[in-house]
C-alpha cells in the first residue's frame, strides 16, 4: 500500500457551538484526485481551511507526507508545500497579472526571485492557458481567466498537494469544459489535488476517490461510481437536487 | 478601602455611559469614531455655557443636548460617513477611511470649541458632600451616577425588547444577513450612530458637573472609551458594563493608592494585558 | 515585482545635493522653516514606507521621537556623556520599542493598532513626568552643542536620504513585493507563504528607528527639553497628513506633500495661531474626501487618462 501523502486524523472543528467538522478521517495518496463533496453547509470549505492552515482544527490531526501541519500557520503550510485556490476568487487588485502569478514562485515552497521566478510564472501562466499580457491590470480579466490566475499563483510554488475549492463554480458551459480538460492535464502531469466540488460531471471524469460529507461528518468514502450510488449520499443530497 | 470601591463604582457609570455610546457607533454602525471624545466635551461645553450664560440647570441643559447631539450625529454619519461606507470595497478600507475622518472631525470640534472657551469649563453645581456607606461623595457623582444607570437600563430594555432594537442588534451581528431579511441597514446605521452621539454627549454633560474639562482633552476620553470597548468585548454590552467598573476601579485604585498622574499609564496598562491575552475581549469567542 | 528605477535613484540624489547647499544661501527664518521641512520628510518617509503597503496608521511617531530627544537630553545632561555617542544609541532604543508595540499589535485588526499607538505616546508623556517629578526632581535637561540650525539641517538631510535608499531598497527586495501583497490581501499573503507578522514588525521597527533618530537630531535646536514639548501628539499626525496628502502609495509620495504642507502650516500658524487645530481637521477631511490616494494617487490618475486618450 502506497504510503499516505496527507493524512487527516479524527479532524473536528467546532465555531462556538457548532460542530463544523465532526471528527473526519481521510487519506490522500500521491498522485491521486480526492473529491470532497456534500451538500452546502457540510464542511467542506472548512475543512480544506483547515489542510491549508487558514483554521486550526479544535481537535485531531493533519500531516503531509508524515509531518505534522495542523496547528501551524499558513505560511508555514504553504511553504510545506500546499497551494490552494479559494473558493471567492481572491486577486491583489493593485498588481499586474504577472506579480499576481509570481507572488507564488516567489514566497512558495520554492523560493525563487528576479528572473527565475519571472519565468517561472510566465511558465505557469503558460501552462494554466492564461493567454493575456502579463502586465495588464488584473481587474480586466474575464472570471475564469481570473481563476486561471489564482491557479497558475498556486502552482508557481511547486506544490506537493493542490487544494481547489469549488474552481470550477460560476463558469459558463464552454468554460467549465475547459476547466475541467484543464485539471485533467494537471491530473495526467501526477500532480496530488483535492477538490471541493459541486460540478457532479467533474468529480466523476476527474477524481480517483470521493470523500461525501454532511453536516461535518463522513457519510461516505469510495470511487465517485460508489459513492454517488449510495443511499445515503442521494438522502443528504435529497432538496439539494436542482442545484 | 470602601471608599475606593465607592467612588470607583460611581466614576465607572459615567464611563460605562460614554462606552455604550461609542460601542454602539462602532459595534453597529462598523464606524470607529474617534471623534467621540469630543462630542463628550461639546455636552460639557454646553453644560457649562448654558450654566455660566443662562444659569440652566446642567440636567436640563442634557435634556436638550440630546435631541441635538443626536440630530448632528444624524447628520454626520448621513453626509459624512455614509458615503464613506458606500465607497468601502472592504471593512479594511472602511476602517481607515472612518478613522481619518473622525480624527478630523475630533479636530475641527476641539478647533471650534477652543475659539468658544479656551480655558477650562469650570463651574459648580450640586458639589454638597453626602455621605454614602460611611464614604463622602458629591451630589452631582451621584446624580449622574443614577441618570448613567437610568439611561444604560432604558437602552438595554430598548434593544431587547422593541422591534428597532432587535433591528440594531442583527445589524451589530451581519449587515449582509440583516440586509436579506427586510431591515433596512443604512437606516439602522444611521440611526445606532445618532443615538450613540446622544448618549455620548449626555455622558458628557454629566461629567462636566464633577471633573473640569478643557476643549481638548476629548482624546483622553475617546481613549478610555476604546478601551473599555475592547476590553468587554465589541457589541457585547454587558461585557462593556463590566469593563467599565473594572476601570474605574482601576483608575481610583491607583489615584488613591499611588499617584494621580499614573491613571493614564494604569489603564493603559489594562489595555496592553488585553491586547496581548484576550484581544477577543473578556467575554468574546476566540475569532476565527 | 520589482520596484523603483536607478532613474529614480538618481533623481533623488540630485535633489539631495540641490537641497544639500540650502544652508549655503537661506539663514534665519528661512533656514528654519527648511529644518523643519527636512524633519517631516524623514518622518514622513518612513513613516509611509511602513503604513504604505499595509495600511496600519500609525500614531507613534511622537513616542519614537520623543523618547529620542529625551534619552538624548538625559545622557548628555544627567551622564555627561557625548552627543554622537547618544545619537548612536536612540535609534535603537526607537527600534526597540517598535518592536514590542509591533508583536503586541500588529497581529490585530488595525483599529487596535491606531488606539494603542494614539495613546502611546500620552502615555509615555505621562509616565516620564510621573518619574522626573517623584524622582528625579523637577531639574531640567539641557541640550547644550555647537551644533547650529545649518548643522541639525544636514544631519536631517543625511537621514531623509538613507530612509530614501533604504526605501528603494527594500522596494526592490522580496520585503518589498510582500507588503505589497500584504496590503493587496492579507489572507493570500499568507497562503503564497509570506510571514505577514514578521515582515510588518521589520517596517515598523524601521520607523520606530528613524523616530527616534529624528528625535536625537532635533534635541540641540530645543536646547531645553521638557516631556510636554518633546512627545506633542500633535507631531503624530502632522506626520500622517504630510505623508497621506503626498500619497502613500509611492516611496516619493510624502515628499510632495511636505513643501505645500509645510508652507500652509507655517502661514496658518503665523496669521491664524489659534486655528491650527481646525485646520489640521480640514485637512485631514479634504485628504479622506477629495484625495484618497494623495497627490501622487491624483498625479497617476490624470496620466492614465492622458495615455488612454492617447
Amino acid at each position: 500500500m502506497a504510503r499516505a501523502k496527507l493524512r487527516v486524523e479524527r479532524v473536528t472543528k467546532r465555531f462556538g457551538g457548532l460542530v463544523a467538522v465532526d471528527g473526519l478521517s481521510f487519506d490522500v495518496n500521491e498522485r491521486e484526485v480526492l473529491g470532497i463533496i456534500g451538500p452546502n453547509g457540510s464542511g467542506k470549505t472548512t475543512m480544506l481551511n483547515m489542510m491549508s492552515g487558514a483554521f486550526k482544527p479544535t481537535e485531531g490531526f493533519i500531516s503531509l507526507s508524515d509531518r505534522q501541519i495542523s496547528g501551524k500557520a499558513a505560511q508555514t503550510i504553504a511553504r510545506a508545500g500546499v497551494g490552494r485556490t479559494f473558493q471567492l476568487v481572491r486577486l491583489l487588485p493593485g498588481l499586474t497579472v504577472l506579480e499576481n502569478v509570481v507572488a507564488g514562485a516567489v514566497f512558495g515552497h520554492r523560493r525563487q526571485w528576479g528572473q527565475s521566478a519571472k519565468m517561472v510564472a510566465l511558465r505557469m501562466m503558460e501552462r494554466v492557458n492564461l493567454n493575456i499580457s502579463p502586465n495588464a491590470p488584473i481587474t480586466e480579466l474575464t472570471y475564469i481567466d481570473q481563476k486561471r490566475v489564482e491557479l497558475a499563483r498556486a502552482l508557481c510554488g511547486e506544490p506537493n498537494i493542490l487544494l481547489l475549492d469549488e474552481w470550477l463554480a460560476g463558469l459558463n458551459p464552454t468554460e467549465l469544459e475547459a476547466g475541467i480538460d484543464l485539471i485533467k492535464t494537471l491530473q495526467e502531469e501526477g500532480r496530488t489535488i483535492i477538490l471541493v466540488e459541486h460540478v457532479m460531471g467533474a468529480i466523476r471524469s476527474l477524481c480517483d476517490k470521493c470523500v461525501v460529507m454532511a453536516s461535518g461528518a463522513k457519510i461516505a468514502e469510495g470511487s465517485p461510481e460508489q459513492v454517488l450510488a449510495d443511499p445515503e449520499v442521494i438522502r443528504a443530497y435529497l432538496g439539494d437536487e436542482d442545484e | 478601602m470602601l471608599d475606593i470601591v465607592i467612588s470607583g463604582l460611581l466614576l465607572s457609570g459615567t464611563y460605562a455611559l460614554v462606552a455604550l455610546g461609542l460601542n454602539l457607533q462602532y459595534g453597529v454602525s462598523r464606524i470607529m469614531n474617534l471623534a467621540n471624545g469630543e462630542m463628550l466635551v461639546l455636552g460639557a461645553l454646553a453644560a457649562f455655557w448654558m450654566f455660566t450664560v443662562g444659569k440652566l440647570n446642567p440636567y436640563l441643559t442634557m435634556v436638550l443636548a440630546a435631541p441635538l447631539a443626536f440630530a448632528g450625529n444624524w447628520l454626520i454619519y448621513r453626509f459624512l460617513l455614509r458615503p464613506l461606507v458606500s465607497r468601502s470595497k472592504n471593512q479594511g478600507q472602511l476602517e481607515v477611511d472612518s478613522i481619518l475622518a473622525t480624527f478630523g472631525m475630533s479636530f475641527i470640534l476641539i478647533g471650534i470649541m477652543i475659539s468658544i472657551e479656551g480655558g477650562f469649563f469650570a463651574y459648580k453645581y450640586l458639589s454638597i458632600p453626602i455621605e454614602v456607606l460611611g464614604t463622602k461623595a458629591s451630589l452631582s457623582r451621584i446624580v449622574a451616577f443614577a441618570v448613567a444607570c437610568c439611561i444604560g437600563l432604558a437602552l438595554y430594555l430598548w434593544l431587547n425588547r422593541s422591534r428597532t432594537g432587535m433591528a440594531v442588534r442583527a445589524v451589530a451581528v451581519s449587515p449582509q444577513s440583516a440586509l436579506l431579511v427586510g431591515i433596512d441597514v443604512p437606516k439602522i446605521s444611521a440611526l445606532a450612530f445618532a443615538l450613540g452621539g446622544a448618549i455620548t454627549a449626555v455622558g458628557g454633560v454629566l461629567i462636566s458637573t464633577f471633573i473640569t474639562l478643557d476643549a481638548s482633552i476629548g482624546v483622553i476620553f475617546t481613549m478610555k472609551a476604546l478601551i473599555i470597548v475592547i476590553m468587554g468585548g465589541v457589541g457585547d454590552t454587558r461585557g462593556v458594563l463590566i469593563a467599565a467598573v473594572i476601570l474605574g476601579l482601576v483608575e481610583t485604585t491607583v489615584a488613591t493608592l499611588i499617584d494621580p498622574g499614573l491613571t493614564l499609564a494604569a489603564a493603559y496598562l489594562i489595555f496592553l494585558g488585553i491586547l496581548l491575552f484576550r484581544p477577543q475581549g473578556l467575554f468574546g469567542r476566540k475569532p476565527t | 515585482m520589482i520596484r523603483g528605477s536607478f532613474t529614480e535613484l538618481l533623481i533623488i540624489a540630485v535633489l539631495a545635493a540641490f537641497a544639500a547647499t540650502v544652508p549655503l544661501v537661506a539663514n534665519g527664518y528661512w533656514l528654519s522653516v527648511c529644518v523643519t521641512g527636512m524633519m517631516y520628510i524623514a518622518l514622513a518617509t518612513s513613516w509611509s514606507m511602513f503604513s504604505g503597503p499595509t495600511h496600519y496608521i500609525s500614531l507613534a511617531t511622537a513616542a519614537f521621537f520623543g523618547l529620542g530627544g529625551y534619552l538624548l537630553a538625559t545622557g548628555m545632561s544627567d551622564y555627561q556623556q557625548p552627543f554622537w555617542l547618544m545619537l548612536a544609541i536612540v535609534p535603537f532604543t526607537g527600534a526597540v520599542l517598535a518592536a514590542l508595540i509591533g508583536l503586541a499589535t500588529l497581529r490585530l485588526s488595525g483599529v487596535y493598532f491606531v488606539i494603542f499607538t494614539l495613546g502611546l505616546a500620552e502615555m509615555i508623556r505621562n509616565l516620564v513626568s510621573w518619574i522626573q517629578n517623584n524622582f528625579l526632581g523637577s531639574r531640567g535637561l539641557y541640550v547644550l552643542t555647537d551644533y547650529t540650525e545649518r548643522h541639525i539641517y544636514w544631519m536631517l538631510l543625511a537621514v531623509a536620504a538613507t530612509v530614501y535608499m533604504l526605501g528603494w531598497l527594500i522596494n526592490r527586495s522580496r520585503l518589498g513585493f510582500s507588503l505589497r501583497i500584504i496590503g493587496g490581501d492579507e489572507t493570500v499573503a499568507r497562503h503564497v507563504g509570506i510571514n505577514t507578522a514578521t515582515a510588518k514588525v521589520i517596517l515598523f521597527i524601521t520607523t520606530g528607528f528613524f523616530g527616534a533618530l529624528v528625535g536625537g537630531i532635533l534635541a540641540p535646536r530645543y536646547s531645553y527639553i521638557e516631556p510636554n514639548q518633546v512627545f506633542s501628539p500633535q507631531l503624530s499626525f502632522l506626520v500622517v497628513i504630510i505623508a497621506l496628502l503626498g500619497g502613500s502609495g509611492r516611496l516619493w509620495g510624502p515628499l510632495v506633500g511636505v513643501i505645500p504642507f509645510t508652507i500652509l502650516w507655517e502661514l496658518v500658524q503665523t496669521y491664524f495661531p489659534n486655528q491650527t487645530t481646525l485646520f489640521l481637521g480640514v485637512v485631514f477631511l479634504v485628504i479622506v474626501y477629495f484625495l484618497p490616494h494623495g497627490v501622487v494617487g491624483r498625479l497617476e490618475q490624470a496620466l492614465e487618462q492622458v495615455r488612454k486618450r492617447r
